[in-house]
Order: structure tokens, then C-alpha cells, then sequence
């Protein structure tokens, strides 16, 4: 077979492809911008949609031409090439139009944009703060607070050939261990930060987008105006998790987000008092893995050997292995300029007692050593 | 004149005639090209299909990062540059580049530069991973120690451009043939100057940037630390002060290269020249003052975000022009489509879909939705891929004949350009839809609803990347023979290159043409 012979068949193939593709496989896919259930974001989406007409109006003229003139302006057509090269008024014209189509998208533009900004009077006030590679909520309002964590079904999943087809997993890597929940119809001003590094805090249907950067609060709202769960994900590439740090906003009438928030202050005071308690090497060992799994796993790797060059080892570690006292600070307070955080903030004294305690026994470390809450001081 | 030249590596190693350099350059080019599409390759792969299945997470970092690095500063500049030493002083004139022996080093510093690029991958800790535009704090308290490394390669690359482009001024204002005014310059040799200049304005900068990463990662300062009093934003600012230029640094010369073939194949002549001219000047000023529509969502404030929005749409203004222009140049030509004139119309229709989302995306309350998506994937690639990368290729196949004295093949070549024209829209056009679906960027792994997209774009990705092996064949099968080019190559084109003898003597212009 020549070239060209193959050069037609693997373009009507192509062909072929491009056009039954859409008609099956994709059937219900979604092409366009997410709509909103949001008023601003409903006026972002026509934004998109003006600019995105205008574009495909000026394409649609400007390729024809091109296309008209490819087929009629050919040498095999016997077409002699004109001799024109230059015309002030044409080119005149064509500066001037651009101009006016641009003018046209910057009135709406600016008036979409100074309603994006206007994060005045707003009805509840919540903290984002970017972790690697969580996200941590605190409602200003009513003192809320808590730790949002991509949900386990989804992280076993997502483990290097995990065995679980992602399309077994309900919402995969867009479902948390515990989403962030607001009363409709109310305006949410939304407070992000970062602990690290650079995150942004995304939610497409909220029509939110803003980054989360360590030393800066940055201000942004939304309204949601249908109850609903709407799911996100981290926007910024903000090191190895990155893909796996969803947001989930749960949007609940206002009854059922004031149950939500005396259930929320009900857990808070039961988890404090389990801080004082004694708890049992095997509790503590049961409890410090699943923290463990949840907390550290991500950095020092399941298997606790870490990433050499990156994240050091629990296996035979020199803090994990050596005094209790080392060991305890450097998990309450962290240790400045590297990726190892602060999780006194994170984690009440018993998980911090547990965690510990399954380090400096588990990956064959067997020290032996069993830490209680009331050894943990912040 | 003799056309005698050393022989083997010493050829290579101290040449500083131009056309060795420009050589070595494309080759250099060619060369990165391959690796970085290898890297893309195992990005496409891990995205192939939902779940993680090829590599662990932080080395998929690593591949988009030094994709990213390797495309941008490896292949496209390096080639562009390629291009200014082979056809820059045989089109105005001049028996070579005004500072030979500079080029020769600013050549070779390419080699280690990117060889200690790519080597960091095989260092402990693995790779630069923090994306091909670096955000502190991810590059600084975060990284690997292998940045260090990346730093200095950075450094030297600067060096290399600053003097590549120190260089092709001074040629260029300096070496004109008598009768050659600026105005009668071929616009490739005008966009060149333009983006030398523009080199010389920006590669400071990000030296500058990656000079601050060093000492707050090293020295105990705190430039984009906000625990020690540093902003963490500030390294953003100073990055797209340079990067905004640098797309246009890009894709400058590849509005040159596309300029020069559309006339030769609609044998006519190039409509507008002067508001061409004129344009190229007004797209690289405005590049200087819109930066910060690369940060939208850093949290500006509204006024910054109007002045960026207004500033940054005005640059569809020159960039029509020069659309329109060359549509009117090919309006009542006489057009023929060998390969090159098939990879330039190419560009001229993708790239103008890349302009077209870079203006949606240039509107900031739209662009809080676009931004970090990978809507801005499917974008840059739009205006860098089928934009630079497909004049590029052009560009080799309209000069080749001249450079090799051999006609390349012209079946393989238009079967090249199908190929890849397919392929890469197969590969980015989905792109467009996972964006505004909700697919961030630079992430392993997605949910389920983006699979088929992905799936589609992977396709289409391993089959750009395989025609590209078929172009080094087409490449490799010109040099070592083929029909004859005669010295004029097409149907009466027009510059000084096509007045001198096929393949291109060792030496041209030595004693200087009159132009007319």
C-alpha cells in the first residue's frame, strides 16, 4: 500500500472515530463549564458563554475565509496570485474591530468581577487552612473546628496498584472523611490560609476558586442556593498529594446545619475528656494505627520506610527509636523548615498518646514504650 | 573561497561558523524534544485510565515539571535560536554572526546545563517536583535537595540565551548588507530582534528569582518565606515578570518563521508588512505589562484585577492583526501546498484556538473558573505546540533543502504533518472539557468522570509522540540524500537565502550583496 493510500484510510478511520465517539461513549459528558448554584456564579457562566460566542463568531468568519481561500486560491485552480500588499483602510478597520468586541466583554467582565470581590456582610465566616495534604475548617462564628481528610475508600484505591477499580468507589477522590457543612440561602465568606505551602481552595458548582498561601488571608464568598453536596478538589500544585485532597461542602437547610453544629460541640467535649483517661498498650496500638494511616502514611509511607531523600523512616528511626521526650515534641510541634507538621493542632492528646505509641512499636521498632495522654503537654 | 572546514569532533567542539552552530543547536533541540516528549509519554500513560498504574506520585511531579523545563527551555528556545544562527546573517546579508566565538559558548553551555537538568531525576529524593514554574515555598522549604542543582542549570541557561541574544542584536544592527534598511528586513529577522531583546530583559529576572530560591533555601534569608517576613507572592510576581515574556520569546520567532513561508507558497507578497512589524513590537510591550493575569487568584486587589483583565485582552488587538494579515496574504494568491505551507496553515488555524482561550482566560472573573484547570493545559498547549513546536517544523521543512542540499521526502512529510495534525487534536482538544468539568492540573489521578477524556487525550498523545519518530526519519533521510534542491528550492521566493547555491557553502556573504 503507498503512503497516501494509507495516509486515507487512517484519516477516515480518524474520522470515523471523532464522529461515532461522541454519540456513544459520550452520550451524558460534560463539555461546558460546571453550571453554578450560585447567583454570581451563574453570571460567571454567561460571562464564559458571551466571550465564548464572540470567539467562536470571529473563528467561524476568519476560518472560512482562510478555507475559501485555500480551496479557490490554488495553483491547480489555474489562480493568478494578485499583486495587493498592503491597505490602510482594511487594516484599519480590522485593529478597530477587535477593539470594540473587546470593550463589549470588558463591561460585563468588570461588573461579574466587582461582585466577585465583595465579600461585605456576610452571614457566617469560615477558615479554610491548606495542610499537606488536608484541609482544616474553623467557623469563626460558632467555633466549629475540624480536619477534613480524603476518605479511606478512596485512598486504598488510590494506592499503586491497589487491586479496586476506581469506578467501584463511590466518588472517588472527591469524597472526605468529614465535609464541611453550611446553611442555604445564607452568604458564606470563605477565609483561606496555608500551614505550608501554596493549596487553593476550589469548588467548581460554588463557583469558587481561591489560593490558600502561608502568611496571607485571602477573602471569597459563595451563596448556595440549592441544598445539595458539591465537591472540589485543591487547585495548586502543592507537592506529592496534591491530586488527593478534595473539599466537599454540604449545603443543608438552616434547621439541619444548627443540629449539625450542637453535634459537632457534643463530640468536641467527649473528645476532651477521653484525654485524660488511661488507655491500654492494645488500644492505644489499635487507635495509633488508624491515625497513623490517616496522619503520617502519606509522607512516611505505610510500610513506615519513608522516601529516602525526602521523608525519613519510622522504621528504626533515630527519634522514633530514641527518647520518649524527642519523640512527643517533634509530633506536637513539628519541625520548622521541612514538611513535617505540627499535629498537637491536628489531633486531641489521645490520638497523639496512640499514634506515638504504635510508632515506637510497630515496623519492628519494639521499644516497648507505652505513652498515655497525659504525657502529651502542647 | 575554499570551502575547507576541520574535520570530526574538533569540527564541532570550537566551530563559531554559524551554520555548525545553528546546527548543533537544532540538533540539541531535537534531542530535548525527544526526552520531554518521553516524559510526556509517561504522564499520558499514568492518566491513561483512573487509579494510579505506572508511577508513584511525586515522580509524576517530576515528569510535568521536567517536561515543563525541558520543552521550554530545551527544545522550543534552543531550536528558535537554531533557526537565528542558520538564517539570520544569510538573510541580511552577512558573512556570519557579529561575535563568533561568544556563540560558540553560548552554544555549549546548552550540553551541561541540561545534562545537569536531567540528571537531578536520578538523585536522592528524586527530581524537581514542584511544576515548571516553581512556586516558593514548594521549591524552597519543600524541595528536594536536587533543586540546588536545578538552580544552577537555570543560571546557565540564562547565560546561554542572554548571550545568544546579546549576539543576533549585534548582527543584526551591525551586519546588514548595504541597501538592507530594517524596514526591508524578512520578519523572520525582525521578530528576532524583538525577542532578543525581550531576552535581555527577562532572563535577569528569573536569574534574579532563582538567586533568591538559593539563598532562602541556603542561606537563611526569607525573600518568599512569610515565617521569616517574606511573601510567598512576591515569587510569583517576579516569575511571570519574566514568564510572561517568555511565552512570547516563544512564539515570536514562530510568527517570523510562518511569515516567511505563507508568501513563498501563495506566491505573493506578504500582506501588512509594517503592521506586521509594528504588531510584533506592540505584543512584546504589552508582554512586559500583564503578567499578573497568570495570578488572578492570589487575592489581589479588584483594581489590580481590572487594570491585568484590561491590559492582557488588549493583546488580542496586535495578535488579530497579524491573523488577519496572513489570511489576506493568502486571499487571491496562487497557493501550492508542499509540507511546509500544510504545517504553516496548520498554525495558523490551532494557534488561533490558542488565542482564543487565552483571551477568555485573559478575563479575571471567568479565569477564577479556568485557572489551575486543565482547561490552561489545553491552552498553552494550543499556542505552544501547535503554535511554536508546528512552525518549528515548518520552519525544517522550508529550510532544510537549503541546509542539506537535498530534498526531503515530500510523501513522509505530508504524511508527518496528517499524522500529527490528528493526533494532536485528539490529544489537547479534550483537554478544553476536562478543564471546565473540574479537572485540576498536574494531578496522577482523577475522578471517574474525567476517564474518557483522559483516555481519548492519551491516544491521541502516544500517537503525536510516535509521528514525531517518523519526522527524525524524514530529518536523518534528507541529510544522507535524496532529489536535488536547486538553489532558489521553491517557485521564486523571495530573501537573500534562496541567491545563494544549494546546500549553503561553509561560508556565504563574504563579500556583501547589494540589496535593491
Amino acid at each position: 500500500m503507498s503512503a497516501s493510500k494509507i495516509m486515507r484510510k487512517l484519516f477516515s478511520l480518524l474520522c470515523a472515530g471523532l464522529v461515532l465517539l461522541p454519540a456513544s461513549v459520550f452520550a451524558d459528558y460534560k463539555l461546558n463549564l460546571t453550571p453554578s448554584v450560585t447567583q454570581l456564579g451563574q453570571d460567571i457562566y454567561d460571562l464564559h458563554m458571551l466571550i465564548l460566542w464572540l470567539v467562536t463568531i470571529v473563528g467561524i468568519v476568519v476560518f472560512a475565509v482562510i478555507i475559501y481561500s485555500l480551496i479557490n486560491h490554488r495553483k491547480s485552480k489555474g489562480a493568478v496570485a494578485a499583486q495587493f500588499h498592503e491597505s490602510a483602510t482594511v487594516e484599519f478597520v480590522w485593529t478597530v474591530i477587535p477593539f470594540i468586541i473587546l470593550v463589549a466583554i470588558a463591561v460585563p467582565a468588570t461588573k461579574t468581577l466587582l461582585k466577585l470581590e465583595d465579600t461585605s456582610n456576610a452571614d457566617l465566616t469560615i477558615k479554610a487552612t491548606g495542610w499537606q495534604w488536608k484541609w482544616e475548617y474553623e467557623y469563626l462564628d460558632n467555633g466549629v473546628h475540624f480536619f477534613s481528610n480524603l476518605d479511606k475508600a478512596s485512598n486504598d484505591a488510590r494506592q499503586m496498584n491497589s487491586g479496586t477499580d476506581p469506578r467501584t468507589v463511590a466518588n472517588y477522590l472527591l469524597d472526605v472523611d468529614k465535609p464541611i457543612v453550611v446553611p442555604v440561602n445564607k452568604k458564606i465568606r470563605v477565609l483561606t490560609t496555608s500551614n505550608d505551602v501554596i493549596h487553593a481552595w476550589w469548588v467548581p458548582e460554588l463557583a469558587i476558586k481561591r489560593d490558600a498561601i502561608p502568611g496571607f488571608i485571602n477573602e471569597s464568598w459563595f451563596k448556595a442556593e440549592k441544598t445539595g453536596i458539591y465537591r472540589g478538589q485543591c487547585a495548586e500544585l502543592c507537592g506529592k498529594d496534591h491530586g488527593f485532597m478534595p473539599i466537599v461542602v454540604n449545603v443543608v437547610s438552616e434547621n439541619d446545619y444548627n443540629d449539625w453544629v450542637a453535634k459537632q460541640k457534643k463530640m468536641a467535649a467527649a473528645s476532651a475528656a477521653g484525654a485524660s483517661k488511661t488507655w491500654s498498650k492494645a488500644d492505644l496500638m489499635k487507635r495509633g494505627q488508624e491515625v497513623y494511616n490517616t496522619s503520617c502514611a502519606a509522607c512516611h509511607q505505610a510500610n513506615g520506610q519513608g522516601l529516602p531523600g525526602v521523608f525519613p523512616a519510622i522504621a528504626g528511626g533515630k527519634i522514633t527509636t530514641g527518647p520518649v521526650k524527642a519523640h512527643i515534641d517533634i509530633v506536637v510541634k513539628g519541625k520548622a523548615g521541612t514538611a513535617m507538621q505540627a499535629f498537637g493542632a491536628q489531633l486531641n492528646a489521645g490520638d497523639l498518646a496512640a499514634v506515638i505509641t504504635f510508632e515506637r512499636n510497630a515496623f519492628g521498632n519494639n521499644t516497648g514504650d507505652v505513652v498515655q495522654p497525659s504525657q502529651i503537654s502542647r | 573561497m575554499s570551502d575547507h572546514k576541520p574535520t570530526g569532533i574538533k569540527r564541532w567542539l570550537f566551530t563559531t561558523n554559524h551554520k555548525d552552530i545553528g546546527t548543533l543547536y537544532l540538533w540539541f533541540a531535537f534531542i530535548m524534544f525527544f526526552i520531554g516528549g518521553a516524559m510526556a509519554m509517561v504522564i499520558r500513560a499514568e492518566l491513561l485510565q483512573p487509579g494510579m498504574q505506572v508511577v508513584d506520585p511525586l515522580f509524576f511531579n517530576s515528569m510535568t515539571t521536567m517536561h515543563g523545563l525541558i520543552m521550554v527551555f530545551g527544545a522550543v528556545m534552543p531550536a528558535m535560536v537554531g533557526f537565528a544562527n542558520w538564517m539570520v546573517p544569510m538573510m541580511i546579508g552577512a558573512p556570519d554572526m557579529a561575535l563568533p566565538r561568544m556563540n560558540n559558548w553560548s552554544f555549549w553551555i546548552l550540553p551541561f546545563a541540561g545534562t545537569m537538568l536531567v540528571s537531578t531525576l536520578f538523585m536522592e529524593g528524586g527530581g524537581p517536583a514542584f511544576g515548571w514554574t516553581f512556586y516558593a515555598p514548594l521549591s524552597t522549604t519543600f524541595a528536594p535537595a536536587s533543586t540546588d542543582f536545578f538552580i544552577f542549570a537555570v543560571h546557565m541557561l540564562g547565560f546561554s540565551s542572554i548571550m545568544g541574544a546579546i549576539n543576533i542584536i549585534a548582527t543584526i544592527l551591525n551586519m546588514r548588507a548595504p541597501g538592507m534598511t530594517l524596514m526591508k528586513m524578512p520578519l523572520f529577522v525582525w521578530t528576532w530582534l524583538i525577542t532578543a531583546f525581550l531576552l535581555i530583559a527577562v532572563m535577569p529576572v528569573l536569574a534574579g528569582a532563582v538567586t533568591m530560591m538559593l539563598t532562602d533555601r541556603n542561606f537563611g534569608t526569607s525573600f518568599f518565606d512569610a515565617a521569616g517576613g517574606g511573601d510567598p507572592v512576591l515569587f510569583q510576581h517576579v516569575f511571570w515578570f519574566f514568564g510572561h515574556p517568555e511565552v512570547y520569546i516563544m512564539i515570536l520567532p514562530a510568527f517570523g518563521i510562518v511569515s516567511q513561508i505563507i508568501p513563498t507558497f501563495a506566491r505573493k507578497q506578504l500582506f501588512g508588512y509594517a503592521s506586521m512589524v509594528y504588531a510584533t513590537a506592540a505584543i512584546a510591550f504589552l508582554s512586559f505589562i500583564v503578567w499578573a493575569h497568570h495570578m488572578f487568584t492570589v487575592g489581589m486587589p479588584v483594581a489590580g484585577e481590572l487594570y491585568f483583565t484590561y491590559a492582557t485582552v488588549m493583546i488580542a488587538v496586535p495578535t488579530a492583526v497579524k491573523v488577519f494579515n496572513w489570511t489576506a496574504t493568502m486571499w487571491k494568491g496562487s497557493m501550492t501546498f508542499e509540507t511546509p505551507m500544510l504545517w504553516a496553515v496548520a498554525f495558523v488555524f490551532l494557534f488561533t484556538i490558542g488565542g482564543f482561550t487565552g483571551l477568555m482566560m485573559g478575563v479575571a472573573p471567568a479565569d477564577f473558573q479556568y485557572h489551575d484547570s486543565y482547561f490552561i493545559v489545553a491552552h498553552f498547549h494550543y499556542v505552544l505546540v501547535t503554535g511554536a513546536v508546528f512552525a518549528i517544523i515548518a520552519g525544517i521543512y522550508y529550510w532544510i533543502p537549503k541546509w542539506t542540499g537535498n530534498m526531503y521526502d515530500e510523501k513522509l512529510g505530508k504524511l508527518h504533518f496528517w499524522l500529527s495534525t490528528i493526533s494532536v487534536n485528539i490529544l489537547f482538544f479534550p483537554q478544553h472539557f476536562l478543564g471546565l468539568a473540574g479537572m485540576p492540573r498536574r494531578i496522577p489521578d482523577y475522578a471517574v468522570q474525567f476517564a474518557e477524556f483522559n483516555f481519548m487525550s492519551s491516544i491521541g498523545g502516544f500517537a503525536f509522540g510516535l509521528s514525531q519518530v517518523l519526522f527524525l526519519y524524514i530529518v536523518i533521510k534528507c541529510i544522507r540524500g535524496g532529489e536535488k534542491a536547486t538553489d532558489q528550492v521553491w517557485e521564486n521566493p523571495e530573501g537573500l537565502e534562496w541567491t545563494i547555491a544549494s546546500p549553503a557553502p561553509y561560508h556565504t556573504f563574504e563579500t556583501a550583496p547589494q540589496v535593491k
